[in-house]
């Protein structure tokens, strides 16, 4: 099996998106033929966790230490991130396609 | 607050400047606001419950989070996002002390509270079983009001409350 990139999924117990987040991106590594163990999970529990990770909300997932969604605009803080997923509409968590990419993005 | 529980009276200032409480007729309060994916997700499936029980049911939504830490939740962004949507069918609340969202032990945006014509909770908890799906379409308000209507209990009465956690100030 090829090795994962840094994969981190960054989360804070306001959201109750954690769970469904995490389990599309194991489903995204392993579609790609990857470890779906390689996910490291960073719990922020701090306004100074969210500063020093800038942590616009949760859940916010990074492979190769980028972002699957960019998000340069929002506040950093604690608070549930807002996702738009491909059909328009929102979403607490990514568009499995965007993961997708960013996987595919930093193993290429 | 428990179903059968009397509900809390209240007042609250809307975006347009008038106020809102309970009055003795069937109301659905939820407590929501403006920065939540799942408040968003369920927002229109409110705002369409509200159209549809329009003169039978009246609906309240009351921003309760501490807009100092979260000030995409302020009254001035409330009411942006209100006008920006050119209206909304409902009045949008903010409760600014938090005391309303406490008095009704408010968890979540979204968090509902069906509040019969006798002032007593009937229903507590999600729009529906599913903030992805559209088409469950409010089907646990939706179901609530119609029982009440009817003078029946809803069922289910109480449903878990699915969403951002409220943010409380401090």
């Amino acid at each position: 099996m090829p090795t994962a990139p840094e994969t981190q999924l960054l989360w804070w117990e306001g959201c109750p998106s954690t769970a469904k987040a995490h389990e599309l991106l194991r489903e995204a590594l392993a579609g790609e033929g990857l470890d779906p163990e390689a996910v490291e999970l960073v719990e922020i529990e701090t306004e100074g966790d969210a500063q020093r990770e800038r942590f616009v909300g949760s859940p916010t997932i990074r492979v190769g230490g980028v972002e699957v969604a960019p998000a340069d605009r929002e506040p950093i803080g604690l608070s549930c991130r807002i996702y738009r997923l491909r059909d328009g509409s929102v979403s607490p968590t990514p568009d499995p396609e965007d993961i997708r990419e960013a996987i595919r993005e930093a193993i290429s | 607050m428990n179903i059968g529980d009397p509900a809390p009276p209240f007042e609250l200032p809307a975006t347009d400047g008038t106020s809102h409480g309970l009055d003795g007729s069937l109301t659905a309060v939820v407590f929501t606001c403006n920065h939540c994916p799942y408040a968003l997700a369920w927002h229109d499936r409110l705002l369409a419950v509200a159209r549809d029980y329009d003169g039978r049911a009246r609906m309240l939504l009351i921003n309760p989070n501490d807009a100092e830490r979260y000030p995409r939740d302020s009254a001035e962004a409330m009411r942006e996002r209100v006008e920006g949507d050119g209206g909304w069918p409902v009045p949008y609340l903010r409760d600014e002390s938090q005391a309303v969202a406490r008095d009704f032990g408010a968890k979540t945006t979204p968090d509902v509270f069906v509040v019969d014509a006798d002032g007593r909770l009937a229903y507590r908890g999600a729009p529906d079983s599913d903030y992805e799906d559209p088409s469950q379409d409010a089907a646990w308000l939706r179901g609530a009001l119609d029982a009440v209507l009817a003078g029946e209990t809803p069922d289910p009465m109480e449903t878990d409350p699915v969403g951002c956690s409220v943010k409380w100030a401090g």
